[in-house]
Order: C-alpha cells, then sequence, then structure tokens
C-alpha cells in the first residue's frame, strides 16, 4: 500500500510540475492542484501508515489494546485540503476575471508587469 | 490571554466590519480605531514580554507538545510592535490614500484578515500552525493584491499567487518530512527532540525545503521574481504594507527555524543561506538601478535589503544575529516610509516614472526632505537608523573573518546610495520635463490641507522614528541584542515551552 501510494505521489508531483511548465494559464491552475494534492498524499505517507486500525485511545481505566493509527497526520491532510480548495476557488474566479479582460490565456503573453 | 490578543483583536474587527456593509464611513472608522487597538494591544505584550520573558498560552489547555501552542518571545514581540505600528499608520493613510471604490470592496476587512495572518505567524509555537497563519496571511495578501481589479492588478496577482503556492508545497512537504522523522511538530519540542534523529542528513535536506519556502516569501536571491512583478501594481497604501510587512515575515520564519531547530548542520545550511546573501544583494541593487518607475527601484531596493538581513543570520554569532533584528526593525520602517511617500508623489504629480517627474525640490522642498531622510537611511548614511543597522551586521561579519561578503555588502551599500541619489535628480531635482498648470509653488503648509494630511501625518512619524533610532540606537539595539540571546540560546525558548510539562 505504501509503495502504492508513494509511486502515486511521484507521479502527481511530475504531472503538476509539467503542468506548471505549460503554456496555458488554466494548465498553471491544474498544476496547482496537482502539487498540493500530491503534497497531501506525501504528508499522509511519511508520517506513516497504520492499516485497519482505528485512531482512538482506549476508554480511560480500559487496557489499550493493540496498535492505534496516528490520528494527526489526517488532520493535517484534512486542514490543507480545504486551504488548498479555498485558493483553487480564488485562482478559478482570478483567471476567469484575467480571461475576461485580455480574452487570451496564453501566458506568454503576461508580461505587461515585467516591462521595465 | 493576552498572548492570544494579536490574533483575537484583528478577528473581531474583521466581524465588526462585517456586520456594517458597506457603510464607508464605518467601515474607515472601524477599521482605523481597530488598528489602533492592535497597536495598543501589541505595546502591552511587548512591555509584559521585556519584564517578565517569554509569554506562552496552550491552546484549549492542552499541554505543550500535544497542543497548539502560542509563544511570543521578544523577537515576536518586536515584529508585533513595529509591524502593528505601521500597520496603524499606514491605515491612517489609507484614508485618503485608497479610494473610495475600494474602500467600499471592504479594503480594512482583508487588511485586518492580512493583520490576523501576520500576528499569527508571529506567534505561532507549532510549525504546522505557522503554517495555517501564513494561508490566513497569504489569502488576504491575494484579495488585497486584486482588489479593484485593474488589469495589472490581475496580472500580478496571478504571479503572486503561482510563486506563493509552490512555497506553500514547499512548506508542507517539510512539515510532513518532518513529523516523520521527529513525531512532533510543536517548536519547542522539534528543537529539543531533533539532535537526538539519527539520520541528519536527511534533517538537512528538510531544514533546505525551509530555506526555499521562506525564502521564496523572504525575496531571496533565486527566487525573487515576483516581488518586482507585483509589488508595483496595487494601489500604494498595499503595496506600502507589503513591502513593510510581507518579506519581514519570511525573515522572521528564516530567524526561527534557523537558530531554533535547523543548527546541527550550520557549517553547512549557513554557508549557502551566506552565498545567497551576497547574491541578494548585489542582484536586487543591480535591479533597482536599472529600472526608472519608483515603485520597481523600491522594490529591488527591498530585496536588496533583504541580502543584509539574512547575511546577518548567515554570519550566526550573538552579534550578527542582533544585526539582523535592527536591520528589520529600522527597515520596516524605512521602506513603509518611502513607498508612502512615493504615493503622495504620485498624487501630486500623477506619475511614478522619474522620467517624466522633476522639479518637486523647487516645488514641494518639505516633501522632498521627507523623502531624503528614509533614502539616506537605507543608503546607511550616519546618523540614520540604515548606517547602524549595516554597521553592526558588517562588523559581526568582519569579527568573523567573511572580508569578501563584508566588501560586497559595502560596495552595495555605495549602489543603493548610487540608485536613491538617481531618483533624488531625477524626480526632485532636475527641472519639470513637462512644467504645466501645476507646477506654480506649493507652500509647505498645503501638505497640512485636507487632502494630504492623513497622508502626510504618517509619513513625518515614519521620519522622525529613523532619525530617533539613528540619533539614539542604544535601547533599540539593547532590545536586538537581547532578543538575539534569546535566539542563540534556544534551551530559554525550550524551557518556556516545555519546562512546566516535561520533567
Amino acid at each position: 500500500m505504501e509503495i502504492m501510494l508513494s509511486i502515486i505521489t511521484g507521479v502527481l508531483y511530475t504531472a503538476g510540475v509539467y503542468l506548471l511548465l505549460r503554456r496555458s494559464l488554466v494548465k498553471l491552475i491544474l498544476g496547482i492542484i496537482f502539487l498540493s494534492n500530491a503534497t497531501n498524499l506525501l504528508i499522509f505517507i511519511s508520517a506513516g501508515m497504520t492499516e485497519g486500525k482505528p485512531a482512538f485511545v482506549a476508554k480511560e481505566g480500559a487496557e489499550q489494546t493493540g496498535q492505534m493509527a496516528d490520528p494527526l497526520p489526517q488532520a493535517l491532510v484534512l486542514t490543507a485540503i480545504v486551504i488548498g480548495f479555498g485558493i483553487v476557488a480564488f485562482t478559478l474566479a482570478l483567471n476567469y476575471k484575467y480571461h475576461k479582460q485580455t480574452g487570451t490565456y496564453d501566458l506568454d503573453q503576461v508580461k505587461e508587469t515585467d516591462k521595465v | 490571554m493576552i498572548t492570544a490578543l494579536p490574533i483575537l483583536i484583528p478577528l473581531m474587527v474583521v466581524i465588526l466590519l462585517l456586520m456594517v456593509g458597506r457603510k464607508v464611513y464605518w467601515l474607515k472608522l472601524i477599521g482605523i480605531s481597530g488598528a489602533f487597538l492592535l497597536f495598543l494591544a501589541s505595546l502591552l505584550i511587548f512591555y509584559t514580554v521585556r519584564q517578565e520573558g517569554i509569554l506562552v498560552s496552550q491552546a484549549g489547555g492542552w499541554p505543550a507538545p500535544y497542543g497548539i501552542t502560542l509563544v511570543i518571545d521578544l523577537l515576536s514581540a518586536l515584529m508585533l510592535l513595529i509591524s502593528s505600528f505601521t500597520a496603524f499608520l499606514v491605515g491612517v493613510y489609507a484614508l485618503k490614500g485608497i479610494d473610495e471604490k475600494r474602500h467600499r470592496f471592504r479594503f480594512f476587512l482583508f487588511f485586518h484578515t492580512l493583520m490576523m495572518g501576520v500576528g499569527g505567524a508571529f506567534i505561532a509555537g507549532d510549525i504546522f500552525n505557522m503554517y495555517v497563519w501564513f494561508e490566513v496571511m497569504l489569502i488576504s495578501s491575494f484579495v488585497l493584491l486584486s482588489l479593484g481589479g485593474s488589469k495589472l492588478q490581475i496580472e500580478g496577482t496571478f504571479k503572486y499567487v503561482t510563486i506563493n503556492l509552490v512555497s506553500s508545497a514547499f512548506f508542507l512537504i517539510g512539515v510532513g518530512l518532518l513529523y516523520s522523522m521527529t513525531g512532533t511538530l510543536n517548536m519547542a519540542h522539534l528543537a529539543d527532540v531533533i539532535p537526538t534523529i539519527e539520520n541528519q542528513k536527511m534533517l538537512t535536506v528538510v531544514s533546505l525545503m525551509f530555506l526555499i519556502c521562506f525564502g521564496m516569501k523572504a525575496a531571496i536571491f533565486p527566487l525573487f521574481f515576483w516581488l518586482p512583478a507585483s509589488y508595483h501594481t496595487p494601489p500604494i497604501s498595499i503595496a506600502a504594507v507589503f513591502a513593510g510587512m510581507l518579506t519581514k515575515v519570511g525573515i522572521y520564519s528564516l530567524l526561527r527555524v534557523f537558530t531554533l531547530m535547523f543548527i546541527g548542520n550550520v557549517a553547512f545550511t549557513h554557508t549557502i543561506i551566506l552565498w545567497i546573501a551576497g547574491f541578494t544583494m548585489v542582484v536586487g541593487s543591480l535591479g533597482a538601478i536599472s529600472q526608472s518607475d519608483i515603485r520597481r527601484i523600491l522594490s529591488f531596493c527591498l530585496i536588496s535589503q533583504i541580502g543584509y538581513m539574512i547575511f546577518g543570520l548567515a554570519v550566526f554569532t550573538p552579534l550578527a544575529i542582533a544585526g539582523s533584528v535592527f536591520y528589520i526593525m529600522h527597515h520596516i520602517i524605512v521602506k513603509t516610509n518611502l513607498f508612502l511617500v512615493s504615493g503622495i508623489i504620485h498624487k501630486i504629480k500623477g506619475s511614478y516614472n522619474i522620467k517624466k517627474l522633476g522639479g518637486i525640490l523647487n516645488a514641494y522642498p518639505f516633501l522632498s526632505v521627507l523623502f531624503l531622510i528614509p533614502a539616506l537611511s537605507v543608503a546607511g548614511i550616519p546618523p540614520l537608523s540604515g548606517f547602524w543597522s549595516k554597521l553592526f551586521v558588517i562588523k559581526a561579519a568582519l569579527e568573523q573573518h567573511y572580508y569578501l561578503i563584508s566588501i560586497i555588502a559595502l560596495a552595495v551599500g555605495l549602489l543603493t546610495l548610487f540608485y536613491m541619489m538617481k531618483i533624488w535628480n531625477e524626480a526632485f531635482w532636475k527641472d519639470d520635463p513637462e512644467p504645466n498648470k501645476k507646477s506654480d509653488k506649493m507652500p509647505w503648509q498645503n501638505l497640512f490641507s485636507r487632502d494630504f494630511i492623513f497622508m502626510i501625518i504618517p509619513v513625518l512619524l515614519l521620519s522622525g522614528i529613523t532619525i530617533v533610532i539613528g540619533i539614539f540606537p542604544e535601547p533599540f539595539f539593547n532590545i536586538a541584542e537581547r532578543s538575539a540571546h534569546e535566539l542563540m540560546n534556544p534551551e530559554i525558548y525550550i524551557k518556556a515551552v516545555l519546562g512546566s510539562t516535561m520533567n
């Protein structure tokens, strides 16, 4: 399971970087989404996975039976997903506004602010 | 309780601002009084920390490594104080400096969410919590940058957003890897655990992840291109907040993690930082020389000054760190001031391009002096604040025999003087290339008329502080030295946070 997820993370990073380097603004946004999701997976894997165990501590007094999953990385990933979601919504709105003003998605045209 | 004020006050203000809708008068009134309240609270916090040492509070009452910790040491308190002070002054300036349309779009609301993020980042004692505050800050800055929606602004925002999202990804990767190695996210606990890890090489890799991500936010050498591409697009009040504060949050975080957590391999990491510092100084000032828009010159100047701040971090002695802290103090004030003055020039003359400007010295001698003070201060002319900050950093470097990089730093000081004088010669000294309707001499009292009073007072105050720091540097340097002492002895920080629960 961990190996499979690691490969998926790698593929997501590759695809994300590839999309970031394309010339279209839409693909740029897709690339950002890929990068942030790859990072979420990375946190999830790197914190260590415990299969089939709940993330609960035993009730006070009762004996802790067996291993338990670490709930923290899941909380982290959840936070990161929510933040990423908000940011993607913002970028899409920005993209819409930009296209309405200039009528282009071409990244090569995005050079007005760099003119000396 | 007092520890959480830098987050709670902006939050309350934001809620109030949401309730008044789009009534500009109320938005302005609540916005500005909220900013003042925040400044008072920061003053209180600073005073408390100076008297009683590090303030720690555990959110929700969970003990340190498990709950979310809020920590205010002297550096955090200092950053809070300066940033809330400049934020208040920029808020006053923005009353007139930002048009009614942008006020109706709730400029002050996003301004306060920005302050909430900045304050949160300064007081976070937990690395993931810091990430969350960074995101709060970033999202507000995205909105502020694109507020009003002109074409240039949208384009600048696109560049800013993209680079910041990549940097956030690096931040999260670093956090994830750090957690996998240590099993904790509390910064004090991390600092405690990190020396015991077997795989120190992997830790160096992680520390570089943090260097990349905070470096992008601070605009260090290879990662600064977004800054001059975006900071000149929004109205000047917004650009002033960004230039004064946001990059300094990056520097603060670098100071924090590279003095608290990643000190196991100083010879490697801090050498990298040293070279980056040198390149940042040189490339930033060369960029500034090639520009002709005042805001873009100031943006590149900002990058070159960032180099000095991480230079102090790289040298890594108590004096150098104190120099860095002093530099941050001086720089927030001076850089905000320069942007605000250029905003007044734009309001009078209608341009930021120094080729189209001219004759300001003749028509507005008082305003010219107000520009000259921060400009000379940035260049490091005694007896202004910039001189002392450069002196401390370079002295510390010479003590450690970093001769080459010290010479570079001194030469860059000359370059700074050169491009500041370029603005001075072109915009102030030269004859007005378009002598027209407004070229008749304006008495200085006019700057205190209803149109300008809110814009000139912040500039006056900031210039006054620059001179005060320049003439009486000792109390300020003492604070910088004390906070450097805290930073160089991480066990003080660790003990303050974990002391009550561990052992």
